[in-house]
């Protein structure tokens, strides 16, 4: 069929498989919530409004030094009252029309339906009355404070899921899609931007739409009555509503008319190129070029920016002024300019921060890193200056302390966890130049902040400054603020603080663990309810990291956790499971045990939870539990499994992605207890259900437990059900990934010759469907070949594996390039089981073409011309083959066909892919070892002269590779040939391929070393600084290939050419210069090393100082006993005098 | 400090606490001579024949001279210079 089909060049997708993607795309309903965010380079658009509550601390704003401790605390206890009084008043009012409404109606709203989640007392068999408990929502963080309760009614009806069409349009919406046109900024001084956006208008309240409580009458409607068999509950008397749902949204300045502005913003907006600001480089006056400058950029920087902003101007300002100006230009090349102009501003700025102070210059910047534009690359910038300037500043920083907190603290939350590490090193350095006394004071009045939202980002902040300045010096404080009595806030922090260090610190609070468990245990019984659930979470943390040790630390807390679970109810009950479950594996076997059966009826108990976070919990803990000693497989097997099926081996689980993985994970621990067939005996007839995710969780979990126990526990009647489902699972496959596959593999081979008896019904479904309509099925039908033949060929069934090879090889044709790809890595997995001289893809007649001669004139010539495929897949599978050929069979194929091969691979270096380029560099090799070197090292020598670079370098590589192979001496005298080219580029590629020879040949360079001297000569004292790190990396691989062998005279001379460039400048070469003196020590020994070292040491010059003693250092790291006999005499009188005795008696010691 | 900093010599600090021996441009005579003398103890020590070699010589046994090389690394070289010298 493949003669028919002309061969194309190259391959796209055909329409109708675009139109089906398309098609797909638009079917897929289920609202991306995530979509506009992702788009958006902005931090704080893409980022949750929990993340940009940041925006709402009006605390340490503005500029100026921190307030002081006093007035803090004064204005944290007024924020405090406030927000009570506040409270108080709603409860009052929602308490009046509740009341009301009670009078009128007398049919009360059912309690929370849905809202309470852990099941009824008589299926939980608990001893306490259920408690009340929030309503679910999507997501929901543990440990918010809920400000804003919501009808449990309403939640129980709402769908969960948020999509488009069920959001009412509210006025807030158009709030976060903005274009920039319509913003005008606002006439008032530049640099308040940030600070007047709050307080101008303060915050609106506005009742929100989709909160609207719903009438009894809707609830009726909604919800099933009396007529079906429910009842509508009484309001218990404790049950206190919330209050109403207010959100609160800033006053929009922008809205409305505008005054058009005289000011200095708008001129500096003109001269920067019109209204928008502009996306391209700008050249800007004064300042050089700019990649890009936002409109509140031009309002920001208005200063330096238009008329009057450039440094000519500067003459007729205080010094004061002229500070400001040069610091805010600085930070405008810093922020927005090209990276060179960048490069110098950020080192004038590290240089000078001593000089312009820690005033003007975090009055500048703190700023703008709170500005709402602000894009990743700028903060990342940012954070670099502050990074910088800290260092320099050191102790100058303490006044504005707090004011970097607040801006630094919100990256201790951000989902990007480059944002989280630089937030670290900011806050620690942070740290190290304030001291411990300063961050305490400085963050003592956020531990009991209002705002949930500060004090979280003040728990981790704490926790990055108890690792910079170690957990001893902070326990006392912390063992203050979690029994502080005033208020639960405090204590809350405080533990969220331990929580938080032991997640970071993790092992290394094995030496404090007593110390930290200690300090939280008395929150288990606080009587807030929050506080015992910080604490149980931040045991479980503490556990964690400190597992497998330090059982004894936890003796204190584990009576209380264990009267905890039979108390709580719900997420604390969650919290406490979760501590349990990471304390359990830290103890012996038989505790373990006793424990794992007094906890596990609660957990069985709550398989029945609706909430999933409890799920996922409780499925830890079972999986933490089955792990330990202690338990027994008879009591996995009688009293978890038939109840953790029923509860959890339903479809709805494969759905979400955590679940999934925890579910899968907890079977797998559970069948290491309970066997194989216990656990595949009991799902593998779910490799038959009609729900795919499901079908896919099924075939990993069956993998998994294959994979780990094997397959021996499998009798026959099993064995047929789980092949038989296997197949099925795999021609329903659908979805695109490997599990299928993965598992496909992992049971077979785990048969062994077992599955044998199944091969032809398994080889038969393959041939069916290599010739599939759909390209994707044929594409899983070859991958499963290249799985499947490894098998088939140890079950002796070769006749089939020749009938795959035919069919595949005449599908060679295929046009998909997926498909195409499969293919011939399925025909490689073929030819490489049955080797290549039984190879049998024949074409035209059978009995002529068995012979040895077929891969010759079949199979290469058929793959010459794939090679010049352009997909990836194809180009990999295709190298790979050739590459098999030539290394087992290459004198099958005549030496002008892998010439021809040789041309096509010099394309193949340019490739993306490294697997690729790899390949193809390797495949030189194999050809070259079965024509000889000559012709192959010909190509690849004038492959050098190419411009691309990474063609070059792989030419490079492929002839060490070849010189590998054949031996060096076919290819060094081609190579020093070669030097003599005139070309700056082929004799950098001679250096670089010289390299890689003598990295690759290692001891056998000795018997070369003489003859690349004059070589190295010439490149060492070359003028091109590439030349010498080239050459410097020669040298290295020769120094250290030749050790100990009697060479020391040729690398003396060479480490005498080398040494001139310890001075270079550039970061590679001085790397390479260093890395040869290195390599030196062991070709020529550490002493003589030391020799030249010694000179430079003590050099009235600190920048040759400075050389010498990283040379000397890294002497002491590699050699600093061998170093002891060369160490220069210094004794003498003058040192004897005043009290040092310099001279080593002992080595002057004779027997 | 010279631009070495930012390129070469980053790491000078924890280098520093993990080795020692190890040294920096405004390493003195004395404490460089000093880490000398720790090392060439710390090598006699570490090689027995040699040990057993310098305690003929000394004339002691060679638990008591392996006691006395190492209290002598406390300050192989005497007390430190006075400030004045630099």
């Amino acid at each position: 069929m493949s003669e028919e089909r002309p061969t194309l060049q190259t391959y796209t997708a055909p329409q109708d498989i675009l139109d089906e993607h398309a098609e797909l795309a638009d079917q897929d309903d289920a609202p991306d919530v995530f979509e506009d965010n992702a788009r958006s380079k902005q931090v704080a658009a893409r980022q949750s409004d929990y993340h940009n509550r940041r925006f709402n601390r009006v605390d340490g704003q503005g500029e100026g030094e921190d307030e002081r401790y006093e007035d803090r605390m004064r204005r944290i206890n007024l924020q405090k009252e406030e927000e009570r009084i506040r409270r108080h008043k709603e409860q009052m009012e929602k308490d009046k029309t509740e009341d009301e409404k009670m009078v009128l109606d007398d049919k009360t709203p059912p309690r929370a339906l849905a809202g309470d989640d852990t099941p009824p007392r008589a299926i939980a068999g608990g001893d306490t009355p259920p408690r009340e408990t929030t309503p679910p929502k999507k997501r929901r963080r543990w440990d918010v404070e809920e400000e804003v309760k919501q009808e449990p009614g309403v939640e129980a009806v709402a769908p969960k899921r948020k999509s488009r069409w069920d959001q009412t349009p509210s006025d807030t919406a158009p709030e976060i899609k903005k274009s920039r046109w319509d913003q005008t900024p606002a006439a008032s001084a530049p640099t308040s931007v940030i600070t007047s956006t709050p307080s101008i208008g303060g915050v609106m309240m506005v009742e929100d739409k989709r909160y609207r409580r719903m009438t009894d009458e809707e609830l009726d409607g909604l919800l099933p009555g009396g007529e079906e068999g429910y009842e509508v509950v009484p309001v218990p008397h404790d049950y206190q509503p919330a209050p109403s749902v207010r959100k609160m949204v800033p006053a929009q300045t922008e809205h409305g008319f505008m005054m058009q502005d005289d000011s200095d913003a708008a001129k500096a907006r003109s001269a920067a190129g019109g209204i928008q600001g502009s996306q391209e480089q700008t050249e800007i006056e004064g300042i050089g070029t700019l990649q890009f400058l936002k409109p509140e950029d031009t309002q920001y920087f208005a200063k330096v920016l238009g008329e009057g902003g450039g440094e000519d101007d500067d003459s007729s300002y205080t010094l004061e002024e002229l500070k400001e100006r040069k610091i805010m230009r600085l930070l405008l090349k810093i922020k927005n300019g090209t990276p060179p102009i960048r490069k110098t501003a950020l080192r004038q700025i590290t240089d000078r921060a001593r000089e312009f102070g820690a005033g003007p210059l975090f009055d500048k910047i703190l700023p703008l890193l709170m500005e709402r534009t602000l894009e990743d690359q700028e903060r990342h910038l940012l954070v670099k200056v502050i990074d910088r300037v800290l260092y320099k500043l050191d102790d100058l920083v303490r006044p504005y302390v707090h004011k970097i907190l607040v801006v630094i603290e919100p990256l201790l939350i951000d989902e990007d966890y480059y944002a989280r590490v630089e937030g670290r090193e900011i806050i620690s350095n942070l740290a190290k130049a304030a001291g411990l006394a300063h961050m305490i004071s400085t963050m003592r009045p956020d531990i009991d902040h209002v705002d949930e939202y500060v004090r979280n980002t003040t728990a981790r902040a704490f926790s990055v400054v108890a690792s910079a300045l170690g957990i001893p010096a902070l326990l006392p404080f912390l063992r203050a603020v979690c029994r502080s009595k005033k208020s639960w806030q405090a204590r809350h922090t405080g533990i969220r603080i331990i929580q938080q260090i032991a997640i970071m610190m993790g092992c290394a609070v094995l030496p404090h663990l007593r110390n930290l468990v200690d300090t939280v245990a008395d929150g288990l019984q606080d009587e807030q309810q929050k506080v015992r659930t910080m604490t149980a979470l931040s045991l479980a943390a503490l556990a964690e990291s400190a597992a497998p040790y330090g059982i004894e630390s936890f003796d204190n807390v584990l009576k209380p956790l264990w009267l905890g679970i039979r108390q709580h109810r719900g997420k604390t009950l969650a919290a406490f499971l979760k501590a349990i479950g990471y304390i359990i594996p830290l103890m012996d076997p038989e505790y373990a045990g006793y424990y794992v059966r007094e906890c596990m009826p609660i957990l069985i108990r709550e398989f029945q939870t609706s909430d999933e976070e409890m799920r996922r919990i409780v499925l830890q803990v079972i999986k933490q539990c089955a792990s330990t000693e202690g338990v027994t497989p008879t009591y996995i097997k009688e009293e978890v499994l038939p109840e953790f099926f029923k509860a959890f081996w339903v479809r709805r689980m494969a759905l979400d992605k955590r679940n999934y993985k925890q579910l899968v994970e907890t079977t797998v621990e559970l069948a290491q207890k309970a066997g194989v067939s216990e656990i595949v005996g009991r799902v593998c007839n779910d490799l038959k259900d009609e729900s795919e995710p499901f079908r896919k969780m099924v075939m990993e979990t069956v993998t998994k437990v294959i994979a780990s126990i094997g397959a021996a526990d499998v009798d026959e009647r099993l064995e047929q059900l789980l092949i038989d489902g296997i197949i099925f699972a795999f021609q329903e496959q659908t979805l695109e990934d490997t599990i299928m596959l993965d598992g496909f593999a992992t049971v077979v081979n785990a048969l062994g010759d077992r599955v044998k008896p199944y091969l032809p019904q398994i080889v038969s479904m393959i041939l069916w469907r290599l010739t599939n309509k759909s390209a994707k099925v044929r594409m899983l039908a070859a991958d499963l070949t290249t799985r499947l033949a490894p098998i088939i060929k140890s079950s002796g069934e070769d006749n089939l594996l020749s009938k795959l090879g035919v069919v595949i090889f005449e599908q060679l044709g295929e046009e998909y390039p997926d498909a195409l790809g499969s293919l011939i890595a399925a025909e490689g997995a073929i030819a490489n089981v049955v080797g290549m001289t039984q190879m049998n893809p024949p074409v035209k007649d059978l009995r002529e073409y068995r012979t040895k001669a077929n891969i010759a004139d079949n199979l290469v010539p058929r793959m010459t011309p794939i090679l010049r495929n352009r997909h990836e897949k194809v180009q990999e599978a295709t190298i790979n083959l050739i590459g098999r050929i030539a290394d087992r069979g290459a004198e099958f194929v005549p030496a002008k066909e892998w010439m021809r091969i040789c041309f096509e691979l010099l394309d193949l270096l340019k490739a993306h892919k490294k697997a690729i380029r790899r390949a193809a560099v390797n495949s030189f090799g194999y050809i070259a070892k079965a024509i000889g070197p000559q012709d192959v090292l010909s190509v690849l020598l004038t492959n050098l002269k190419v411009q691309e670079r990474q063609s070059r370098v792989c030419s490079t590589v492929a002839i060490a590779i070849v010189s590998e192979t054949c031996g060096p001496f076919t290819c060094i005298p081609a190579i020093l040939n070669e030097y003599r080219t005139p070309e700056l580029n082929v004799r950098n590629g001679c250096l670089k391929a010289l390299a890689f020879v003598f990295e690759y040949v290692g001891e056998m360079s000795k018997d070369y070393i003489h003859s690349v001297v004059g070589l190295l000569e010439d490149a060492l004292t070359d003028r091109d600084h590439v030349h010498r790190q080239t050459a410097c990396a020669i040298v290295k691989h020769l120094a250290v290939g030749v050790a100990g062998l009697g060479y020391e005279e040729a690398l003396t001379h060479l480490l005498n050419l080398v040494w001139p460039n310890i001075f270079e400048t550039s970061p590679h070469v001085i790397g390479g210069v260093m890395d040869a003196i290195e390599a030196m020590r062991l070709g020529v020994g550490s002493g003589p090393v030391l020799s030249y070292v010694l000179q430079g040491l003590f050099h009235p010059a600190r920048r040759v100082r400075e050389v010498y003693w990283r040379m000397y250092n890294t002497l002491i790291l590699g050699a600093s006993d061998a170093m002891v006999p060369f160490y220069p005499n210094l004794g003498s009188a003058a040192d004897l005098a005043s009290g040092q005795d310099y001279t080593r008696h002992e080595l002057m010691m004779w027997v | 400090m010279s631009e070495l900093r930012y390129t070469a010599n980053t790491q000078l600090e924890q280098l520093h606490s993990r080795y020692t021996g190890t040294g920096h441009a405004d390493t003195t005579k004395y404490e460089w001579l000093t880490h000398q003398h720790r090392d060439t103890l710390a090598s006699i020590i570490g090689h027995p024949p040699l040990l057993g070699y310098v305690s003929i010589a000394d004339g002691e046994c060679q638990a008591r001279e392996r006691f006395e090389l190492i209290e002598k690394m406390v300050q192989p070289c005497g007390k430190p210079p006075g400030k004045t010298d630099e």
